[in-house]
Parts: structure tokens; sequence; C-alpha cells
């Protein structure tokens, strides 16, 4: 079959982004030629700024050079402008006449710099702030001359006018309104901008409005003239009071505009066989200005080009931060108000902090933030989620507590970190090598920042870090993924409720069918999506789906942990805690049986033989003659107990009974990661019921129950679910809230982060208030486990797993 | 002149999975991927020595258990924007017989 035509007017960030989504889809469905009216390849037009501040080379920013067009078979035609479609025969023709046929065409031609109509704006020095050519010309006339203008007080403006400030010119920034950047910051975070870039020298005209630019006699500029008459000189006018949308080549031919070429939800235009992406496009009416948006816009666009046909854009949130060294400023979604909209605000003059949070009926709908904006991402996750604050809106303001959070050395103001100091604990990766890999490599999410530099690849406690050096170093083209609408992995545009809605509704039991049911776009997934399949069919349709352990890892496959020289770990179940001489004189025997060079006793009150050969694994198992452990699980781990009114002189309850009974109940559990149990006797807690999945406490009338609390990377305090009086309304509890999470939770979401997500009071309608519905789950939960049996035992060994073959 | 060594029955090899083969060259994973293609990768990962025979397979691609580093089935290759090479050996599967050259 002949392959289809694809031809791209535009080549720029978005209209290239839209040609590597495709790409990835379908790597042979058409034969693409691309027209650009610049000289370059694709760059990263928004690191121009640093190019002009002098920080990076224009080498530094190209994305795709000559090369990738080239190994993708993609014909380009640069300093080529295309000056006509024809619609009828579907062919585009350039300024020299050359043309090119197509089947698709995509229009992603970008917008242009508004030039003020006055007198004199066709002298030379007067430029916008564009493309490489402007930047040059800047960098150009920063050598010869001292005078330079900038007019408009936005973020482009301001941008250029730091750059120029840092060549050494003596930049005047001429502004409309009575303050900066009036479309992203309100008047008190404006005025403190304003003062710290005059702390950098740059001067301020505002509420300026310009008359005429005057000629020195040669055609080059020598001043600018204002509305009342002042005059002040000026050797470079830099215009940036705004961009218009490339229309012109659209309109000739007849495809519908109105500030934009207009698109619909799948990026067409009025005529179906033209898409188009990027700044030139009106959606629903807005023509966005950022990178974030066109991003999307190219993901969807790519779907519908590759005929895959179901991907939808709805419009972005976007925010904005300003790239100048030094100044932190973020601000997001509707920050002004209105009526119906409360405003919460903190300003600290003296430390030069400024916030300011706008909610309409407890949705935050807008931020802006000045001085500290280490928590712009968190609020800007929940403006674009609409997320309900009514729980947490007493402490809003106060950003998101990092309470107890270990690693990063408690770090967490990106600003004020240098270059040398470290962000990733975990991975050993400085800040430098983060501004370093984002600038040079051109990454734009937090998942290219951990795929290039391993930066919060591992724990994700720097998380927040990563994002704001990524925010501070490419502006508002960051932009943090929705989480509602992630997708599980890469194979797939679908989220995990999407995918388990159709596991359950579809009645799916196994992976391959969930992957064709579902159109993922691999053959058999990848090391993301397989393990989550794998439990979510499980718990969804237990005794019904197969397990599938090629889709474990290894730990859950081998029933063991695996270590960082390939040996494995064996933590048997001792139920509460609690042991005997038996099984102490077994795991002594064995430990010296298979020279283990290890014995550790555990956080999780049992024993831990460390550094076993895999194949000595199913005779270790068999001569211990104790049930595993799940230590290497997504899976109930250990029911940590103190010994309570047992022994205890404070004890009101049998805390170990109770840890025992648990353990015992709901062994073999597996869940969407590790779940940990304790139970204490009294208030004194020595169990530490406070810091795990279920934490049960006794007191003198019953027990407490709580839950989503945490001990790892995040300390996290669990919160008070119910207090019952019985020992069986403890399991019933136990096991409804164990089973609510594993139905609802992400894979690999631990319980802080799903009730994080679905709030308690959820929890509780479910677990405590609908008694029916928690006598349901718990029934669900005990069905599931009915039959489970140790996965040491002989008959569940699988040999092959443990053998080796030889040669 | 390739020699080839008979190792295994294809059966023997999970599909998705991997086995062991100890020799004195050092341990050697042999992979088999969903459509019943086997490979051979010496089990050291680039990044830093974890066994690739203990990884998830996926497409012709294994994930690496320690840290999730992607290597080609083929070539032995790290999958980018990780750098990094493991040694690859010739294998043929005939009458359902693996065989591997350890040249
Ligand atoms: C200095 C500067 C700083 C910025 N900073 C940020 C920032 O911090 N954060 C952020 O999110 N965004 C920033 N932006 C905005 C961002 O760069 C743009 O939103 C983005 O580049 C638009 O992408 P696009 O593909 O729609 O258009 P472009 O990247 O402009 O690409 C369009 C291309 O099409 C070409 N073209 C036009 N007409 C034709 C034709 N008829 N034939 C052939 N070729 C044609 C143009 O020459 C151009 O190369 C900044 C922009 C500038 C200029
Ligand atoms: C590959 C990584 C890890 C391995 C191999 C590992 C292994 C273990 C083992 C064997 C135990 C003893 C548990 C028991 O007796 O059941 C344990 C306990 C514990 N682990 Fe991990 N762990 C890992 C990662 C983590 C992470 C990422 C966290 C934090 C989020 C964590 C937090 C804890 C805590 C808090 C305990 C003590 C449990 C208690 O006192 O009840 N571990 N770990
Ligand atoms: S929690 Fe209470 S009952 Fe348990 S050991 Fe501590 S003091 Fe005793
Ligand atoms: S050792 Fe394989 S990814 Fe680190």
């Amino acid at each position: 079959m002949k392959k289809m035509k694809l031809v791209m007017v535009g080549n720029g960030m978005a209209g290239v982004r839209t040609l590597e989504e495709l790409l990835k889809l379908t790597p042979d469905l058409y034969d693409i030629t691309v027209f650009g009216a610049e000289p370059y390849p694709n760059y990263n037009r928004i690191m121009l700024s640093p190019v002009l501040a002098g920080e990076q080379g224009i080498q530094d920013i190209i994305l795709n050079d000559i090369d990738w067009y080239k190994q993708n078979n993609i014909t380009l035609h640069l300093n080529k402008k295309v000056v006509r479609i024809n619609r009828k025969s579907k062919v585009v023709v350039a300024e020299d006449g050359r043309e090119a046929e197509y089947d698709r065409l995509l229009l992603a031609t970008g917008s242009s710099s508004f030039i003020l109509p006055v007198p004199g704006k066709e002298l030379a020095g007067v430029v916008g702030y564009r493309d490489i050519q402007d930047t040059n010309a800047m960098i150009v006339a920063a050598e010869k001359y001292k005078h330079a203008v900038v007019i408009g007080g936005g973020l482009l403006g301001l941008e250029a006018a730091n750059g120029l400030a840092l060549r050494g010119m003596d930049v005047t920034v001429v502004h409309l309104m009575p303050w900066l950047m009036e479309r992203q910051l309100d008047d008190n975070s404006a005025q403190m901008l304003q003062s710290a870039l005059e702390a950098k020298g740059l001067k301020f005209m505002l509420e300026q409005q310009t008359q005429e630019l005057v000629d020195d006699g040669h055609g080059r500029v020598k001043s600018i003239r204002f509305k009342d008459g002042s005059e002040i000189p000026a050797d470079l006018v830099v215009m940036a009071v705004g961009i218009r949308p490339n229309v012109a080549l659209a309109e000739s031919a007849g495809v519908y505009c109105n500030r934009g070429i207009v698109v619909s939800d799948t990026m067409q235009t009025y005529d179906p066989s033209i898409y188009a992406v990027g700044e030139c496009v009106s959606h629903r009416g807005i023509a966005y200005g950022l990178v974030a948006p066109l991003f999307d816009m190219a993901k969807v666009c790519a779907n519908h080009l590759a005929r895959m046909g179901i991907a939808y854009y709805q419009g972005s949130v976007t925010s904005t931060k300003l790239k100048v060294t030094g100044v932190d400023l973020f601000s997001a979604g509707n920050f002004t108000g209105g009526k119906e909209t409360n405003e919460i605000v903190m300003h600290d003059v003296t430390s030069g902090r400024y916030k300011k949070l706008v909610l309409n009926n407890n949705t935050l709908i807008g931020a802006v933030m000045y001085g500290d904006t280490k928590d712009s991402s968190w609020y800007f996750q929940m403006i674009r989620d609409g997320k309900n604050v009514a729980e947490i809106r007493d402490q809003l303001i106060f950003g998101q507590s990092h309470l107890g959070n270990a690693g990063s050395q408690g770090q967490n103001l990106a600003a004020t970190m240098t270059n040398a100091m470290e962000v990733c604990g975990c991975n050993g990766v400085c800040k430098g090598t983060i501004v370093k890999a984002i600038k040079e490599k051109g990454l734009f999410t937090l998942e290219d920042v951990r795929k290039h530099t391993k930066a919060s690849a591992s724990c994700g406690s720097c998380t927040g870090l990563v994002e704001q050096i990524l925010a501070s170093t490419v502006g508002g083209a960051y932009a943090p993924p929705a989480t509602t609408v992630k997708p599980l992995c890469d194979c797939t545009s679908h989220s995990h409720e999407e995918v388990r809605k159709a596991i359950r509704e579809e009645k799916l039991i196994s992976i391959l069918q969930t992957m064709i049911f579902l159109n993922w776009n691999t053959t058999n997934g990848c090391a993301k999506c397989r393990p989550a399949l794998n439990f979510y069919l499980l718990c969804a349709w237990p005794h019904e789906a197969k397990d599938d352990p090629q889709s474990r890892f290894i730990n859950e496959r081998a029933n063991a942990n695996i270590q960082k020289d390939g040996t494995f770990s064996v933590v048997p179940r001792m139920y509460g805690g609690i042991t005997t001489p038996q099984q102490l004189r077994r795991i002594a025997d064995v430990a010296e049986k298979y020279n283990i060079p290890t014995v550790k006793v555990t956080g999780g009150q049992r024993i831990d033989l460390l550094g076993v050969k895999k194949t000595d694994l199913p005779k270790v198992w068999a001569d211990l003659d104790m049930p595993s452990g799940y230590a290497y699980g997504k899976a109930l781990r250990t029911v940590k107990t103190c010994v309570g009114s047992e022994w205890c002189r404070f004890g009101v309850q049998d805390s170990t009974q109770m840890g025992i009974d648990i353990e015992r109940a709901f062994d073999h559990m597996w869940m969407p990661h590790k779940f940990k149990v304790a139970v204490s006797g009294c208030p004194r807690n020595c169990a530490e019921s406070g810091i795990k999945d279920v934490g049960i406490i006794g007191v003198e009338s019953g027990w407490e129950i709580y839950v989503a609390g945490n001990g790892g990377i995040k300390t996290v305090v669990a919160q008070f679910l119910v207090k019952v009086k019985t020992h069986d309304e403890v399991m019933e509890y136990t096991g409804a809230f164990a089973q609510l999470y594993r139905e609802e939770a992400h894979y690999l979401d631990r319980t802080v982060h799903y009730v994080e997500r679905v709030g308690l009071d959820h929890v509780k309608k479910h677990v405590v208030e609908n008694a029916a519905n928690r006598k349901a789950l718990y029934a669900r939960l005990l069905y599931a486990l009915q039959g489970a049996t140790n996965p040491w035992s002989k008959e569940n060994i699988n040999a092959r797993e443990f053998e080796s073959l030889e040669i | 002149m390739n020699t080839w060594h008979e190792v295994t029955t294809l059966e023997e090899i999970p599909p998705l999975g991997a086995r062991v083969v100890t020799t004195k060259q050092g341990d050697i994973a042999l992979f088999r991927t969903a459509d019943g293609e086997v490979f051979a990768l010496l089990d050291r990962c680039p990044h830093k020595g974890g066994h690739l025979s203990q990884g998830i397979v996926f497409g012709k691609k294994v994930a690496c258990p320690l840290h999730s580093w992607n290597i080609c089935l083929d070539d032995g290759k790290a999958v980018a924007p990780d750098v990094g090479c493991t040694r690859s050996y010739p294998v043929k599967v005939e009458n359902n017989v693996v065989y591997l050259s350890l040249a």
C-alpha cells in the first residue's frame, strides 16, 4: 500500500512535538514533509531568554537536529515559507515555488510579535522578541549601544529587559498599565517584583503610552517619545506587547479563523483533512501562549493523525513562572476573584513573601505567590484537579506540610540551593546536573527529568524540589501531571480508574484480554503496567483470574527479597511477633547449614535471614517449616504487637492475641502496596500503631482503629477512623478498610496516598457509616482469601524458577 | 565457526520469562518472548550488575530488577536515555531444542 502524505507547515515546538508523538504511535503511516520559515531545525524557543542573558548558546537549545529529521525519513525544507494552500488539489506552495501534495496537512505556524503601529516602527534597532534572529539582533546591539527600551512589562518584556541588563545595557521598561504583568499578578505581588528588578538595575516607567520612535537621521532609532511629551534615549527598542497568531496562510485558503485557526477538540480545523496545533490555534475561544497546553494538543493531534481516534483536548489551565534568576514568582488560574469567591492572603513585607489563594465554594481556582514558591506545584495540582479543599482549608495557606520528611536534608527551597547541593539523596543527583539536563536535553516534564537524571526516580521525597527546579528553568512550560487523568503507563492512555472499571464491568480476566480490550499500544505491556494489571485482575476476579508470575516483580515471583548482590532474604512469619524455642532452633540450624551470612531481627518483630542463594531457597523453606512472612510482597506484611494485658501492668486489652488473629485471618492478602498493621494494648502505644496502615489501640472500653499512617520516607500519623467494642468488630472494620483500599487504590499507592486522594470522609462513609457496605467489603475479602496457602510449601513452588541450567 | 551447545528445550523457558545458564564464562540469561523467540545475554546489567534473568520481560526488552533499566534482548543495549551494553550470545532453536554459542 502506498503511504499517505503528511505535510507540516511551521517547524516549531508544537508541530515537531506532534510529529514525535505520531512517530511513537505509528512510525510508518506517513511520508512526512516539513516546511519551516526559519533557517534552523526545531529549537527550544523558551530558552531564548537564557541565550539572551548569556547563560546558554544557540547550539545548546536545538531540540531536534538535522539528523533527527533524516533518521525519521522526514523531508525538511528550511528557510521556505509556505505562501499558499490549494485545498481542492491538496497542495501547498512555498515562496520559491516548491510544491508538496498532502493527504493530511498540519498547520503549526505559531505566532509573531505584535508591533505597535507607531511612527518609526520600521527603523533599524526596533525588534520584536520571538526568534533566534531577534535574539541575535539584540546581542549585537548590546555590544555597540548603551540605551535599551523594552515596551511591555509582561513575561517576555521582563525577560528581555533582564537579559539586556546582564549584557551591560541601561534598560528601561515602559508599560501601559499601572503595574507589571497585570495578567498574571495582582498589584501587591507586582510591586514586590518591581522592587526586586529595580535592585538588579532595571528602570520602570508605568502608565506610559508610546507616541513615536524618533529617527537619528540615518534610519536608526535614537529615542522614544511618549503621549505626555516626555522623551528618553533609545538605541534599541524591543516590542514585547503581545503576540498575534499567524493565521494569514490559513485565512487565505478559506480555513475558518477567529483570532486563531479555529479547531475542535480533536485539533481539526473546519477542513477535516487539515489539523492545527500550537499558538496559531483558537480552541474553545482560547489561544494559548505557553508550551504546556501546546504539548497536550500535540498528543491529541498525533492520536488522531495515527487513526486511533480516542483522544480529546479539553483545554488547559496554565501557570506562569518568570525565568529571571533569583526571582521567585508563580501564578495560576483566576487570581483576581469575583463576587462568589473568597481570598486567603498572607503578606510578610520584611521577608519578602506574598501568597494569595482564591477559592470558590471550597475549590481552589487561582493562586499568586511571590518570594516562596515551594508549594506552587501542590496548589497548581489542586487547581487543575478541581479538588475540594474543605478539609484542609484552615492550613491551606501554609502549604503542603513537609512534616518529618526525610532525605534531601530538609531542603525545600530550590531557589536557595547552589548548583553543587544534592537534591536527590537516593541517586546522588545535585541541582546543577538537573538544571543542565533540562536546558541541554530540552526536558519539560518530571518524567523526562527522572528518566535522564534519575533524580526523584527512587523514593520520590525530592519530587517537590525537582518540580521547582523544573518550573523555574522552563517557566510556564512546566505543568505537573493532573492526577485524575494520568495514564497508567506509556502503553496506554487510560487511567488506573478506567482500567479497573473496564476489568470489573467487562469481566476481563486476563492481562492479554485487558490489553486488547483497552487498545494497549504495546503487545505485552511493560514492567510498569503488567504488575498493576495482574493485581487488578486478581482483586476483581478472585479464583477466576489466573495469577501470572511473569508479570510480578522478582520478589513476588521468587517469594523472597532480592538483594543488591542477587542473593535473597528469607523472613518467615511469626504471627503477632510470637515465636517458640523450636522455631528459633530451626532457624539457627538452617542458618548454619546453608552458610547464611547475616541473621537480623527486623523492625517488624521477626527474623530475617539475609544472603541466601536463589537455588537454596526451596531447601531453606522446607527445612524451616515456617510460613512465608511476605516481607517481599505488596501484601500484608507484619502485624506488630505489644505484650498487652497478658503480661503488662498497664495493659487493658489482649493486643498480642488480637495481632495474631489479624495476621492469621488476613495472611496471603495481596495489596496495591505493602500493608502493615500494629496492635497496642493501651494508649501508651508500644507497638507504634500511630504510623501503620492500620493501627489498633486497646482502651478500657474497646479498641480504637486508626488508618493510613506511614513510617517510611514521609512519616505520616494515622488518622482516627472509629472506636469499636469487640474483637469481631476489629476484624470486620480492619478487613473492610483493607478491601476498600484493595479495590480503589492505584497500584503502588500506599494507604496514605490512597486516603489523601479520596479523603477520610469517603473511607468513613464506606466502612463506618454504611454497615451493609462494610459487611459486603469484608465478605469480599474473606472470599478472595478462601483457600489461599503458604507460597513456600512444596506444592506451591515452581521448581523451574529456582533451578539453573548448565553447559 | 560457532560451537553450539544444547542447553534445554523451549518449554523449559516460560513465555515472557527467563532461565539462568551457568557457564565457564559466568551466568548467562536465556530469555523467551511472547512469540517464542529466544535470546541470550550475560546475566549482568550494564548499570550496577543486576541479574537481568530476574527482571520482567516485555516486547524484546527486559527491565532490570534492581533499578529498572530497560535492556534490549537482541543486542544487550540499554534503552535511551540510559547508556550501556551487556554482552549478547548467539542462540538458535531447532525442533524445540535451544542451542547456545559462547563464541
Ligand atoms: C523569548 C521567549 C520566551 C518564552 N518563554 C516561555 C516560557 O518560559 N514558558 C512557556 O511556556 N512559553 C514560553 N514562550 C512561548 C513558547 O515559546 C511558545 O508558546 C511556543 O514556542 C509556541 O510553539 P508553536 O509551535 O506554536 O510556534 P513556534 O515555536 O513559534 O513555531 C512556529 C514556526 O512556524 C514558522 N512558520 C510560520 N508561518 C510559516 C509558514 N507560512 N511557512 C513555514 N513556516 C512558518 C515560524 O517561523 C516558526 O518557526 C516563550 C517565547 C519566547 C519568544
Ligand atoms: C527494596 C526495598 C526494601 C526492602 C528490601 C525492604 C525490606 C524490609 C524488610 C525485610 C523489613 C522487615 C519487615 C518485616 O519484618 O516484615 C522492612 C521493614 C520496614 N521497612 Fe522496608 N524494605 C524496602 C523498602 C522500604 C521503603 C521504600 C520503606 C518506606 C516507604 C520501608 C519502610 C520500612 C519500615 C518502616 C519498616 C519497619 C516496619 C515495622 O516496624 O513494622 N522499606 N523492610
Ligand atoms: S501499649 Fe500499653 S499494654 Fe502494650 S506494652 Fe505498652 S504499656 Fe503495655
Ligand atoms: S543494576 Fe540494572 S538497573 Fe541498576
